[in-house]
C-alpha cells in the first residue's frame, strides 16, 4: 500500500504486515529489509521499508504499573495518548512529551523524543528503565544502563535500527492537576528571545514560536512560552473540583487537501503578524489545560493535509551554544530571504545531552516546516549548509531528504552506529527508506 | 448514578470483544471477559485493568459446548448487568459450500451458540427484572448474497432471534440491542482493502456499543450511510439482484 511519513512526502508503496505476535514478528523479521512503524509521525521516511513495514500498533498492552515508583511498563505499540487517558486521573504524567500525543512509545524511543522540559531533564531515554529489543536472530534482548547498555544507548534514538523495540519501562512523574501555569514574553527579537531562555533555566518547560519571516530590526522575533505543572493550591473553582480532569476539546478535521497555493509568504507574513501581536497583549501569566499546552495541533485531526496533495518537509537543526545566536541568525535570514517559511517555527533551548545518537545537543534547536517544491528543497539544502558552518546536527525523525553526506559531516557519531549496525546482522535486517538513503 | 454494573463479554478475544470491554470498562464497568483458552488472555486482562481501574475477570467460553452453557452461567462471579454476544466465525465461503462440516459449524457459530447463550442470560434477566442483552449481527444477514450466504443466512437468523427477544422482554424491562457493524477494520479484515468511508474501528463500533445501551436503541448500523446501503440492496427486486455479484 502507498504509505508516508506524517509529512506525506515521500509517498512509497510499502508491504505492510501487523503481527499480534513475537512468533509472528519473528517470522517477519527473518525476511530481512524490515522497519518498525508505530502511529506514523515520524515525518519523513524514518519508518517506511518497501519491502517489509512492520505495524506494532497490535502490540498495544499496558502490562505493569507500580504506583509507589511510576515506573509503566507498555508493549511499543501503546500510544502516549492512552497512557495520558490511563494515568493523568491518577496523578501521572509522562516525563518527555513530543508536540503530539499521537505517538506510540516505540517510536518515541526510536526518536528519543524531546520535549518543553529538555533544557531541564534531558530527552525521554533519561527515563526509560529497560527496553525488550528482538535483534536479527528472533531472540529478545533486554537491555538497560546496567544490561547490555551499548544495545541500550543506540536504540535510544537509533530510529528503530538496532533491532525491533517491543516493550519497555518508563517513569511518568507525579502531577496535582491537569493544568499548567503558563507565562507568556513577547521578545521583539531574536536577542530577547534568547535572554528569555537564558534567564528562565529553572521554568520546567520553555519554548518558543518564532517569525522566521521577518527580516531587519525584527529578525527572530518571538513569543516565549514558560510552563509549570499548576499545582491543586493554584486551581480555583470550578476546575478545583477536578483537579486532574480538563475539558474535552472540540475537535477540528481538515478533511481534504487544502490548494498548495494558500499557502504562501504574503498570508503567512499575515497570519505571523497577527499570532504575535495577539500573544503581545496576552503577555503575562495564564492557567492553560494539559492538552491544549502541549498538543495545541492535536486538535486539528489531519492538520498535514493543509500543505496541499505534495506534502510537506520538515527543518529540525540543534546548534551548540557557542555558535548558536550566528547560526540562527545566518539561518532566519536564509528562509526570510526565500520568503518561504511556516507558522509552526518553533525555537527551544536544550540543555546537556549524554547519548550515543539522540538528537539533542546543549544550544538551541530551530523547527518549521515547508510545502514540498522545488524552491523549497533548494532552500532546505542552504539551510543543512548553514547548520554545518555552524557545527550543529538534524532530527533524523524529520528528515526526508537529507543527503548522506550532509549528515556524516553533522554527526562524527555516524562510524560508530554504523559499527554497531555491523555487527550480529543488524545493517541486512533493519533498514528503512531513510537508513538507505544516508547510507545508514 | 448507582455503580456501573459488570459487563460480560462472550467471544473476549477478537478485536470487536476487546474494543467493546475497553469501551464499558472507560466507563467503569468491571468486565467479565469469555472466551476458549480464556487464560491466555492475561495480558489483554491486565491491560484493562490498567487502564481503567477496573476489576477484569476472565472464563473459560466454548460457545459451542450447548451442554456447558448454563453451568458457564452458574459459575459466573456475578450475574452481569449486561452481556455482550460477539461470537461469531466468518468461514470460507467458497470452501464451506464444499464441505458441510465445515457450514455448520459457520451457522452453529453465528446463530445457534449465541441465540441459545443470550436466550439463558434472557430466562435469568427475566426473573430478576433487569439486564441489556447486546447480540452482534451483521448486514450480510439482510440478504444472502452469493459471496457469502452461509455466513449470511446464519447472521439473518440471529438477527430475527434478536428481534423476537426484544419484543418478548419490551415489557419486562430487559432490553435487547441488534448491532450490525458492516466492515470493521480488525486483524481478520487487515490486507484486505475495504472502503474507507463504509469502514469502522473497532474503537468505534465499541463507543457506538456503549452508546447504544445507554440510549436503548434497539438496532444499530455502525456507520449510518450502512443503513442506506443495505436499504438499497434490500430493495432491488429478486429478478436483478439474482444477476447481480455485490
Amino acid at each position: 500500500m502507498m504509505l508516508s511519513g506524517w509529512g506525506r512526502f515521500p509517498r512509497i508503496d510499502c508491504q505492510v504486515t501487523r503481527p499480534l505476535t513475537e512468533d509472528a514478528l519473528r517470522a517477519q523479521v527473518a525476511k530481512g529489509g524490515l522497519i518498525a512503524r508505530g502511529n506514523g509521525r515520524a515525518y519523513g521516511d524514518s519508518a517506511l521499508s518497501p519491502g517489509n513495514t512492520v505495524d506494532m500498533r497490535g502490540f498495544r498492552h499496558m502490562l505493569a504499573f507500580d504506583a509507589a515508583t511510576g515506573v509503566l511498563t507498555v508493549e511499543a505499540g501503546v500510544l502516549l495518548g492512552d497512557v495520558i487517558s490511563a494515568f493523568l486521573p491518577r496523578g501521572w504524567f509522562p516525563p518527555v512529551t513530543p508536540g503530539t500525543k499521537f505517538v506510540t512509545i516505540g517510536g518515541m524511543i526510536a526518536a528519543d523524543v524531546h520535549g518543553k522540559n529538555h533544557h531541564k531533564h534531558g530527552s525521554f531515554g533519561q527515563f526509560v528503565d529497560w527496553i525488550d529489543v528482538m535483534g536479527a536472530d528472533g531472540a529478545v534482548t533486554r537491555c538497560s544502563r546496567h544490561e547490555n547498555p551499548e544495545l541500550f544507548g543506540w536504540t535510544l534514538g537509533g530510529m528503530g535500527l538496532t533491532g525491533v523495540i517491543l516493550r519497555a519501562a518508563f517513569r511518568l512523574t507525579r502531577v496535582e492537576t491537569a493544568w499548567i501555569r503558563q507565562t507568556m514574553i513577547p521578545a521583539p527579537d531574536l536577542d530577547a528571545a534568547m535572554a528569555a531562555f537564558e534567564a528562565s533555566g529553572d521554568a520546567t518547560y520553555s519554548v518558543a514560536w518564532i517569525d522566521c519571516l521577518r527580516l531587519g530590526d525584527g529578525l527572530g522575533r518571538s513569543l516565549v512560552m514558560l510552563g509549570e505543572h499548576a499545582t491543586f493550591a493554584e486551581l480555583k473553582l470550578p476546575e478545583k473540583r477536578d483537579p486532574l480532569l480538563a475539558p474535552k476539546r472540540r475537535r477540528l478535521t481538515v478533511p481534504f487537501d487544502l490548494p498548495g497555493f494558500l499557502l504562501n509568504g504574503a498570508t503567512l507574513r499575515a497570519f505571523n503578524a497577527l499570532y504575535y501581536n495577539q500573544g503581545a497583549r496576552n503577555a503575562g501569566e495564564s492557567l492553560v489545560d494539559w492538552d491544549s499546552y502541549f498538543y495545541p495541533l492535536d486538535a486539528i485531526l489531519g492538520w498535514n493535509r493543509s500543505y496541499g496533495r505534495k506534502g510537506f518537509a520538515q527543518f529540525q537543526c540543534a546548534l551548540p551554544l557557542a555558535s548558536s545566536r550566528q547560526g540562527l541568525q545566518a539561518l532566519l535570514k536564509a528562509i526570510a530571504a526565500a520568503g518561504m517559511g511556516s507558522f509552526l517555527a518553533v525555537l527551544k533551548r536544550f540543555g546537556p545531552q549524554d547519548s550515543r545518537f539522540s538528537f539533542p545537543m546543549e544550544g538551541y534547536t530551530l523547527a518549521l516546516d515547508f510545502p514540498v517544491n522545488r524552491g523549497t528543497l533548494a532552500l532546505l539544502d542552504r539551510l543543512d549548509r548553514i547548520t554545518l558552518d555552524h557545527g550543529g546536527r538534524f532530527y533524523l525523525a524529520k528528515d526526508s531528504r537529507m543527503r548522506a553526506e550532509t549528515l556524516r559531516a553533522a554527526d562524527p557519531r555516524v562510524a560508530g552506529f554504523l559499527e554497531m549496525r555491523g555487527a550480529d546482522a543488524r545493517a541486512e535486517t533493519f533498514t528503512s527508506a531513510q537508513s538507505k538513503r544516508l547510507t545508514l | 448514578m448507582s455503580t456501573p454494573g459488570p459487563v460480560l463479554i462472550l467471544g473476549g478475544r477478537s478485536d470487536i470483544g476487546r474494543a467493546v470491554a475497553h469501551a464499558f470498562a472507560a466507563k467503569g464497568h468491571p468486565i467479565q471477559l469469555a472466551a476458549r483458552g480464556a487464560a491466555s488472555l492475561e495480558t489483554s486482562r491486565k491491560d484493562m485493568e490498567l487502564r481503567h481501574g477496573v476489576s477484569v475477570t476472565l472464563h473459560e467460553f466454548d460457545a459451542l459446548d450447548m451442554a456447558g452453557q448454563a453451568g458457564f452461567i452458574d459459575a459466573l462471579p456475578a450475574l452481569p448487568e449486561i452481556v455482550v454476544c460477539a461470537v461469531g466465525l466468518l468461514g470460507d465461503q467458497y470452501d464451506d459450500e464444499r464441505d458441510f462440516d465445515a457450514a455448520t459449524r459457520v451457522m452453529r457459530s453465528n446463530f445457534e451458540a449465541p441465540a441459545n447463550i443470550l436466550g439463558l442470560f434472557a430466562n435469568r434477566f427475566e426473573t430478576r427484572g433487569t439486564g441489556t442483552l447486546v447480540g452482534i449481527s451483521s448486514v450480510a444477514g439482510d440478504r444472502g448474497r452469493a459471496s457469502n450466504y452461509i455466513y449470511g443466512s446464519a447472521k439473518a437468523g440471529f438477527t430475527a432471534y434478536l428481534s423476537g427477544l426484544r419484543n418478548r422482554l419490551a415489557r419486562k424491562g430487559i432490553h435487547v440491542v441488534t448491532v450490525k457493524p458492516g466492515f470493521v477494520a480488525t486483524s481478520m479484515t487487515a490486507g484486505m482493502d475495504l472502503p474507507e468511508k463504509l469502514t469502522a474501528a473497532p474503537e468505534m463500533l465499541g463507543e457506538k456499543i456503549v452508546q447504544a445501551v445507554e440510549r436503548r436503541r434497539n438496532v444499530i448500523y455502525v456507520k449510518p450511510v450502512w443503513a442506506l446501503v443495505m436499504l438499497i440492496i434490500r430493495n432491488i427486486p429478486e429478478a436483478v439482484f439474482k444477476k447481480t455479484s455485490i
